[in-house]
Formats: C-alpha cells, structure tokens, sequence
C-alpha cells in the first residue's frame, strides 16, 4: 500500500528551500496560489477607501489572493464604521497583533473582516505603537479579542469598556508574545523570587 | 459592550453573586463563571478564562513549522483531526503548494468523522448535564469506531497528528474503505435512536426550547460561527464559502436553525451529523489513486508574506493567521479559537434564565477549554 510517489504533479519542486530568491522564480508554476511575492491592490474598494479617507489609507496589497489594506490608527475607527455600514463587512473574524521589533511603530493590529453579503474577507492592518482605537462600538466581537490582544502585547485600546487581562492571571508581570518577552528569563525571575535561589536550571 | 463587570457593579437589595467553576462538572473543563442572581434568575455574568492557558501561540513562535503540528491538536483535543487540517493547509497556502488529490479526499474523510466524533461527544454529555443519563452511553460506542478507525490510521485516538504539511504521512491501511462503510451503514439508524431518546422528549424539549436565545444580529454582531451561528437561522458554512480539502466535489447541505435557542442548535448538529455521514459514503466511495504527499521540500521554509486560513471546524470557524519572514519559523502564528469567541456570546444568552439553563447554555456553546485557553 505504501505509495513510492512515483508520479510528482508539476510542483515547485523545492521551491521554498531551493533557489536563492524563491518569491520571484519558483511561484509560477503552482496551479492554486498565486505567487507568494505580495502584489499592489487596486480595485473598486480601496479606490473608495481613498477617496473617503485619503493619505490614512496606506499601501493596499494582494497576498496570496488576500486583500490586505493598512490604515492609519487616526481614522481606524472611522474607517471600520464605514466598512462595516456602507461596504457590508458585518463579521469581524479575528482582531490580533503583530509585534515588529525593530519597526516605528512597533505593532501592527490586524483585523480580518468578512462580509455575509459579499462573502469577501478583507485584512486591515493598524501601525502602532502601544495605543490603538477601540472598535468595540463596531463589532461587540471586538471585546474579548481586544482584551486577548491588550493581555499579549500590552496594545490599549482607547475606549475599550474593560480592558484587562483575560488569559492570563490580573498580577502577571510583562506581555507574552512581544518579540522581547523571554519565556526564559521569566521562569528565572519566578524561581529568584519564589525560591530565594539563582537558578532553577 | 454593555459586557457587565459583576465584581464592580453595585448588587441590588436582593442579589447575589454565585460562584460557578472552575471545578464544575458541567462547565466541560475549567471554566469559572460569576453569575450576578436575584434569586433564581441570572441578572448578569461573567467568564472567566485562562486555567489551561499554556501560550500555543508564544510556542509556535520558537518551533519549525512541521515542529508545530502536534501543538494544535492539544488545543481543541477532542477535535484534533480537525486542527490539523487547518493549520497544515494553512502552511501549504504560506507556501504555495497543494496536497495531491488523494489526500484531499483521505482529509476531508478523517474530518468528516472527526465531526461526527465531535458532536457525539458534545451529544452525550449535554444530555447528561441536563439530566439524561442514557444517551452519553449511546454515543460513547459510536464515538469509540471512529477513534478505532484513527487509531488503525495513525495510531493515535484522540491527539492524532493524522496530516502532514503537504498532505499525509501515512496511505489508508488494508480495509480502511469498508471500515468506514460499515461505520456509515450503521451510523443512520444510531441518529435514529438519539432522535428517539431526545428530539420529542418532553424533559428534553421543556429545558432546551426558548433557553439561550442568540438572534442573528447578535450572533453577527458576537462572532459566532458554526452551529451557534447556523442556529441562529445563517445558512453559512465555510465548507460551502471557501471550500477547502475536497469539499467541492460533495453533496450535502447546511442545516439552519429558526429561532437560535437550545433546541434548535441541538437540531442543527443532529443534522450536521447525518450530513457528515454523507459527506463521508460520497468520498469513500471516489478516493482517487496517486501520491499522497507533495513535494514540499524538507526543510519547510515559506517565502515571507502572511496568511490567513480558516476550515469549518466541528466548533466553529477555526483559523490560522501566519506571518513568515521566509525562515523556518512562523514570525507570527495566530489561532482563531472558534470557542473562545462563540463563549463571549454567553453573556447575551444567559440573561434572564434561571441557574440551571446556566448548564443548558454552556452546553449548547460547545466550548473546550484547551482552545478557548490556548
């Protein structure tokens, strides 16, 4: 029964390993996806959204066949109330953040909205640095995944209606999945504390 | 938004605040719940969560991408199965490949079963919750042939790590089609017999119709997927919106219900069991030849660029948002718990009813706490 893979469809055969500079070369020839190189975006939507929102609407790019658009945390909420009222996008799937070190501003919050009506999910991202809009009064989703976000990245966002932590104990020290939390370090420190010893290695 | 903060609110002359959890039997695992009571009646909630959390995403940050794998299926560990598909399809999306047909097919079956296996569960021991004793006995021995059938798959029964990036390790092993036909064969009558026990049960009906109302804009406006949300009367499915595995080559339908209580998502999984059924006799019966496994290379490394990636879990909509810097480790791996978001509608359904439709409701969510935690 063991299947000797003798017959390969045409894949890229060792496309991410491979090559020096596999974005541009090795993507052609798989069917599905288009090439993992992220593309500009330009379509009837972000041509709305600038308008509307003008120099807050950043770079709109098309990756992996998902739109991602970045907007400006000044209009953030505006933008989201519009979306959400004009162009349908009703659902909020997930709200999360990514931590760039070594970028200004250092976190991007992501929301992936998705429209019953369109049946289009659309990827905004929020260049932060610690404080971002709350867009509870938008999506009631927003609240426990703000509060997640706020537990895991120290993000606050602004007029969120009881921000605190949700996952992880109220005394908790520091924010765990910032690039700078070492998970190490913070047994350590629990074990100098604790233990009155150096190490618990 | 008018998420009550029961600690801090003022209690009334004759209110209480009551203690649920975290070592409930019945809130399925670590859940602790503050109720706000005037009497017997719930005036407001609380949830809180986080006993089992163990940072999957902080670890899946500081492990290669096939590393990770065996991660997920801790997360909602009575639907590992499940887990695995979305997250190996979502590293095959960040890296441009697609598993062979055959394991598209050997994938949707195993979910399939999965689901079943899924809801079977949940079948059993909402009933149990709710004071009947008979059926938890009835679907532990059907859930039992479909962990058989994992476990003479890959080994496992419950954390599977049954697909790989790239589609399966392992061919199906001798017999495997007519183990799953007989399952089926069988199957239609064992939902008969859940029907006969509960659907016009009085009991049952009396403790599950009009308790935990969701309207659809609420269930819109909370993030509810799967059968929260299809009981609220939204006939989506991301099998359906998206499809995924090989679900477009199958025939099967969305059940809704119409008025988003109890009684109507008990239906909806009823029915999404017997469509699940389907689902499975239409695959087993077309599982194309070929290789089983695409050549994505050994070490897996995806160009940098992000991406989101969702499959209609058991729970609910279950997706996995990875960014890579083109190593071999994901920058950033995000678990969209299907759980944990259909759990912050509790609140909104638990108003008004009284301590024991508390039980009703939490049972009705589905929730395991290995993935509301993470």
């Amino acid at each position: 029964m063991m299947d000797e893979q003798k017959k390969e469809e045409p894949k890229p055969a060792e496309a991410p390993a491979g090559e020096a500079k596999p974005a541009a070369a090795a993507p052609k020839p798989p069917a599905k996806p288009a090439g993992p190189a992220p593309e500009p975006l330009e379509n009837d939507l972000v041509r709305r959204l600038r308008a509307r929102f003008g120099a807050a609407v950043g770079e709109a790019t098309l990756d992996r066949k998902q739109a991602i658009v970045v907007i400006g945390r000044e209009r953030l909420l505006d933008a989201c109330r519009y979306l959400k009222e004009e162009e349908k996008f009703d659902f909020l799937t997930d709200l999360t953040a990514v931590d760039w070190l070594t970028r200004s501003p250092r976190f991007a919050v992501i929301l992936n909205l998705y429209s019953f009506p369109r049946n289009e999910r659309l990827r905004l991202k929020a260049p932060v640095d610690d404080a971002c809009p709350s867009v509870t009064s938008v999506w009631g989703t927003a609240d426990w995944l703000e509060r997640e976000c706020f537990d895991m990245f120290g993000i606050v966002f602004e007029g969120h209606p009881g921000l605190k932590r949700i996952l992880l104990p109220d005394e908790w020290k520091g924010h765990p999945l910032r690039k700078d939390y070492d998970i190490l370090k913070q047994d350590t420190d629990w074990v100098r504390e604790n233990l009155g010893i150096e190490s618990g290695q | 938004m008018d998420q009550p903060n029961v600690t801090t609110t003022v209690l009334g002359a004759d209110e209480i605040i009551l203690n649920m959890g975290p070592q409930h039997p019945s809130t399925h695992g670590v859940l602790r719940v503050k109720l706000k009571l005037d009497g017997e009646k719930v005036t407001g909630s609380e949830c809180i969560i986080g006993y089992l959390h163990r940072g999957v995403e902080k670890i899946g940050e500081n492990r290669t991408y096939p590393q990770f794998a065996p991660y997920v299926d801790r997360t909602d560990y009575v639907a590992a199965v499940s887990n695995g598909l979305g997250y190996c399809e979502a590293v095959e999306k960040l890296l441009g490949a697609e598993a062979p047909p055959r394991a598209r097919w050997v994938r949707t079956i195993l979910t399939e079963l999965q689901r079943i296996a899924s809801h079977l569960l949940w079948l059993g021991t909402h009933a149990l919750d709710i004071g009947a004793i008979t059926p938890v006995f009835y679907t532990f021995r059907e859930r039992e042939e479909i962990l058989k059938i994992f476990e003479k798959y890959c080994g496992a029964r419950l954390t599977t790590h049954a697909f790989r990036i790239g589609g399966l390790l392992y061919e199906t092993y001798d017999g495997f089609e007519e183990e799953v036909k007989a399952f089926c064969r069988d199957f239609e009558k064992k939902v008969v017999e859940y029907e006969e026990l509960l659907t016009e049960n009085r009991i049952w009906v009396q403790r599950t119709r009009n308790v935990g109302i969701l309207t659809p804009q609420d269930a819109i406006d909370m993030g509810a997927t799967g059968p929260v949300l299809r009981g609220s009367g939204i006939r989506w499915d991301i099998r359906k919106a998206f499809p995924y595995a090989a679900y477009d080559q199958f025939q099967f339908d969305i059940p809704i219900g119409e008025r988003g209580d109890t009684y109507d998502r008990y239906l909806v999984r009823m029915e999404e069991m017997r469509q699940s059924r389907r689902i499975v006799l239409q695959a087993v019966e077309s599982i194309p030849e070929g290789p089983i496994l695409a050549r994505v290379g050994k070490v897996i490394k995806p160009p940098p660029g992000e991406v989101y990636h969702s499959i209609e879990a058991p729970k609910g909509e279950l997706g996995y948002y990875i960014v890579s810097d083109g190593t071999t480790q994901p920058y950033r791996l995000r678990i969209r718990p299907p759980s944990f978001i259909n759990l912050e509608a509790f609140d909104k359904m638990v108003r008004g009813h009284l301590v024991a439709d508390v039980v009703a409701i939490i049972g009705t969510l589905d929730i395991v706490l290995g993935e509301v935690d993470r």
